[in-house]
């Protein structure tokens, strides 16, 4: 399953590709990308395990930058 | 500007204040330090306490961390005035990118921004204005002047004008009338028009667009790639560098510690990778939506990227050159009359929707009694074969005929024959033209002026026609007679012929090119206007038909390509000048300042430059 999140408060580009990397590292994800430029998470996951997977994916968001909500 | 930025903006007017007044206090020891603290404190304080939080978090080495480092260090030094213009500066500079951004972001989103706001649907002669997600296929909408319409369809009622130019960036209106098919995100001028949904919100043309020009921020190109990867080695490296900067000299030469640490900060401060990062994905954006206003849609910053270096150009014939409109321009039947010749070319065909067929039946202007029409099957580059009244027909090309069995023999007049037969005798053949696009020469001689070293003609016409066209627009070379197979094939011996360097960018009509297209190192179909099977299968879309756009294209993604290569070049250059500098203990903290945040600015200044449209050839 893909699809596509809003974020919020995604105020660096580094922090983006920092992002980008450690989602792309979970598991049970096919592809990942985080677009600065759009402020959108483009989660591409198991469908199984997609709520699970999206919600370390948001924690890895806050992690990197606190500041930063994935709309849900 | 945001609530936020405005809000950071009083902050920093507030510790300039500040700062300037403990310039001018003639304040010694702590005074002094207290002095200049309120200052630091009221233009830095959320960089700390980011910093901080960070580190719990186990990111340590952020642009907070390293500007918390730099200016701590700096106070830790006594250097408080330095400390104190470094955090102010940096934040403006920080503020300055982050409304850049948002501006660029801002002005791209418009070019965008076609999504419909609402229909009108007409419900039991009432008008109820609701979102487009909610018309179903089948209903009827009606669309006002100077509204957009929301859903394709086709015009049921009413003739108007509509300005397509968000679509294609075509600035001539486009005249609809009942029957016409229209596509969502055109804007209606003149007539009110009343229209019959044909599909949902989600697979119309709209929809489609924004979902491709949205993802295309997904599909990188190798410079961000790069930029990326080396922004995870480059800061780590810089952070070891300046720790071995500050330790080594003072333990090894006579130099003073205060020297060695302050010269490890300046290389801190210089050392986020954030020009590069910010400013390299900006530009393909910038290019992207750029294209996308010139009715050029680009799936990806990738293909910008090798568009770039296109080499060899492969075209297609029909409808990519040609309009695609064909016309029976001669009959010449045998052992029957020129009705009868036309009648059964028109019933073999009459399942088919290629452009021949519609021109054959279009011809014949009689009602087709498809009832006398079974097992029509569609031999692909070849023609069709069915059975009409019981007989074996075949209608195609000499190919065809030759396979049949069938003795036949050419015509003398250019364009595309189609020979008919039944039951393995030969009927004759009729003449189908096609004209040529009224841009297509000025698009080949616009290629070779950028560069394009080989364009060729590959088609599953017939010699005579395919020949013809070539000549007349000024092709390197031809290959007629291909199926779509050998249309691959034939690509695939155009690729080895690329230099390293070079690459070959096919353009077709997307209808039977999918292989090709793919094949490729850049498709580029044409006629993005309704058809599935080019957006899906292209790089590139045109949206107006015009092969000119090709040209424009690789103009539009040269320069994209120059700007990014500048912003490397120039970030990197000055980073690394600044970086040597302050090594040797030249650069003062204010230089590597500039370095950090000034060049990120000048870099996203410079990437804006890719919105706007390179000059035509």
């Amino acid at each position: 399953m893909k699809k596509r999140f809003k974020l919020h408060n995604l105020d660096c580009a580094n922090c983006a590709a920092k992002m980008e990397a450690a989602i792309q590292k979970l598991d049970g994800v096919n592809a990942a990308s985080v677009s600065f430029l759009t402020q959108r998470l483009t989660l591409d996951a198991d469908d199984a395990r997609f709520e699970e997977i999206l919600r370390q994916a948001a924690a890895i968001c806050k992690k990197v930058e606190p500041d930063c909500t994935v709309v849900l | 500007m945001s609530l936020k930025q405005k809000r950071m903006l009083t902050r920093l007017l507030a510790a300039a204040l500040l700062f300037l007044s403990a310039l001018s206090l003639p304040l010694t020891g702590w005074a002094r330090l207290a002095a200049f603290l309120l200052p630091y404190a009221a233009a830095g304080w959320d960089v700390l306490w980011r910093a901080a939080r960070n580190i719990a978090h186990g990111q340590v080495f952020d642009e907070n961390f390293l500007m918390a480092l730099a200016t701590v260090g700096a106070l830790a030094i006594g250097e408080y005035p330095e400390a104190v213009f470094v955090m102010v500066f940096y934040q403006v500079g920080e503020l300055f990118q982050h409304y850049a951004v948002d501006q660029s972001r801002r002005s791209i989103a418009a070019l965008m921004d076609i999504r419909p706001d609402w229909a009108n649907v007409e419900d039991s002669g009432q008008l109820r204005q609701v979102d487009p997600e909610e018309v179903a296929v089948g209903d009827t909408i009606v669309i006002k002047p100077g509204e957009r319409i929301p859903l394709d369809g086709v015009v049921l009622e009413g003739s108007s004008s509509l300005d397509t130019a968000a679509l294609t960036g075509e600035s001539l209106p486009r005249q609809v009338w009942p029957g016409k098919d229209v596509i969502s995100g055109c804007v209606n001028l003149s007539g009110l028009l009343k229209v019959r949904v044909t599909r949902p919100f989600e697979t119309s043309t709209v929809s489609r667009i924004l979902e491709l020009v949205e993802n295309s921020s997904s599909k990188k190109a190798r410079a961000e790639h790069f930029i990326t990867r080396f922004a995870r080695v480059y800061t780590p490296i810089v952070v070891l560098a300046a720790a071995a900067l500050a330790l080594l000299p003072p333990l090894l030469t006579p130099m003073a510690w205060v020297d060695s640490i302050q010269r490890a900060l300046n290389f801190l401060v210089v050392s986020c990778p954030c020009a590069l990062v910010i400013s390299v994905p900006l530009s393909f954006f910038g290019g992207i939506g750029g294209a996308s206003r010139d009715g050029i849609l680009v799936k990806g910053g990738n293909y910008l990227e090798v568009l770039a270096r296109a080499e060899i150009v492969v075209f297609d014939k029909t409808g990519t050159l040609t309009q695609g409109v064909f016309h029976v321009t001669a009959v010449h039947p045998e052992g029957c009359s020129e009705e009868e010749l036309l009648e059964l070319a028109a019933l073999a065909e009459s399942w088919s929707d290629h452009p021949i067929s519609r021109s054959l039946k279009e011809a014949w202007g009689g009602v087709l009694d498809a009832a006398r029409v079974s097992g029509a099957e569609e031999l692909s580059g070849r023609g069709i074969r069915a059975a009409v009244d019981g007989r074996t027909l075949c209608a195609g090309n000499g190919r065809l005929m030759e396979e049949m069995g069938v003795s036949w023999h050419p015509c003398h007049c250019a364009g595309t024959t189609v020979h008919v037969a039944a039951d393995g005798v030969y009927l004759g053949h009729i003449v189908i033209s096609d004209l040529v696009k009224p841009d297509a020469r000025q698009a080949v001689a616009a290629l070779r002026s950028c560069g394009v070293r080989k364009c060729v003609l590959l088609t599953g016409d017939a010699q005579a026609a395919g020949e013809a066209v070539a000549r007349e627009l000024g092709m390197d070379q031809v290959w007629t007679q291909l199926l779509p197979a050998h249309k691959v094939e034939r690509v695939e011996a155009l690729l080895e012929e690329c230099s390293p360097r070079g690459a070959l960018v096919f353009v077709g009509d997307g209808i039977n090119d999918a292989p090709v297209l793919s094949r490729a190192d850049v498709g580029i179909a044409m006629g993005g206007l309704g058809s599935d099977a080019a957006i899906e299968a292209a790089d590139i879309v045109l949206m107006d038909d015009r092969p000119s756009k090709i040209a424009h294209a690789i103009t539009i993604a040269r320069h994209t390509l120059t700007i990014v290569r500048q912003n490397i070049v120039f970030a990197l250059g000055i980073k690394l000048m600044v970086l040597v500098l302050s090594a040797l203990g030249y650069a003062s903290m204010w230089a590597a300042v500039f370095a950090d945040v000034g060049v990120s600015v000048l870099a996203i200044l410079n990437a804006m430059r890719c919105l706007r449209r390179p000059k035509r050839l």
